[in-house]
């Protein structure tokens, strides 16, 4: 139980950054603590919304979020959110798992390859960052 | 970044698709969601953070439809989310702060790991 502790907190950190935390809870509940992979996404949706939230406020206050665009985005997930919800229901559920598996290979290979991309995007608002948080970011010549 | 700015069309047809994966897999919205919105023009982040305000409650409804089949206990979401909010906590302070490279470094690297793991399991 203390491990499902630790692996709620680290996947909270992940989540709040917006970085897919969720998917890290996914396995380990269904690899470490022997939940079906319908059960573990269930779960994890429950315990992202309030982690969610307190994210989204706290964001919210520190102005990363501008909410007008994203309405469209919303408005328009609902509809996608209720049609994947019923497909994951209706899959079978190894092969849900493994089609989860392939997405975090994929994901995990994207994120560790396409750094490139944001390497360029701290230079249009570095003046509101200290150097020294991006020093990992540029090429010094 | 202004002059890049995507039509609400652009985000209407990435909404609906962060809602389909968001829903297939109980997570990974958020991951669909970031490229999309720096692709519209938002800071790196501006996204990670509005990838959340835009799967928040996309989550809630698959959430609702997930439940509608008992497909999961509540009991087992709850205890683990006094942590999480802990977590959160963290995560909501030091998003300003935080190497973008460093911390997809560690997140692609675990799920390569994990991802590997399911897949030979």
């Amino acid at each position: 139980m203390i491990w499902s502790f630790i692996a709620a907190f680290v996947t909270g950190i992940l989540a709040s950054l917006g970085v897919g935390g969720g998917m890290l809870l996914i396995i380990y509940l269904t690899v470490f603590a022997g939940f079906d992979q319908l059960s573990a996404q269930g779960i994890n949706l429950l315990y992202f919304l309030p982690i969610a939230l307190l994210a989204v406020i706290l964001h919210t206050k520190n102005k990363l979020i501008n909410w007008k665009p994203l309405i469209p985005a919303i408005l328009a997930g609902i509809i996608g959110a209720v049609i994947g919800s019923i497909i994951a229901k209706f899959i079978d559920k190894e092969l849900l798992r493994t089609v989860f598996a392939v997405f975090v290979l994929v994901i995990g290979v994207k994120e560790i390859l396409y750094k490139k991309q944001d390497e360029k995007m701290p230079i249009k608002y570095n003046t509101a960052v200290s150097p020294k948080t991006y020093r990992g970011n540029y090429k010094h010549s | 970044m202004e002059k890049k700015k995507k039509g609400k069309l652009y985000y209407a047809l990435c909404g609906a698709v962060i809602g389909t994966v968001n829903g297939l897999f109980g997570s990974g919205g958020g991951v669909a969601a970031v490229p999309a919105l720096k692709h519209a023009g938002l800071t790196v982040k501006e996204s990670h953070a509005s990838s959340l305000a835009v799967t928040l409650p996309l989550s809630a409804v698959s959430m609702i439809v997930y439940s509608i089949g008992q497909d999961f206990k509540w009991s087992d979401a709850l205890p683990l989310i006094p942590f999480g909010l802990a977590g959160a906590l963290i995560g909501g302070l030091v998003l300003k702060k935080i190497s973008n490279v460093w911390l997809k470094r560690i997140f692609g690297g675990l799920l390569i790991l994990a991802g590997g793991r399911m897949l030979l399991t």
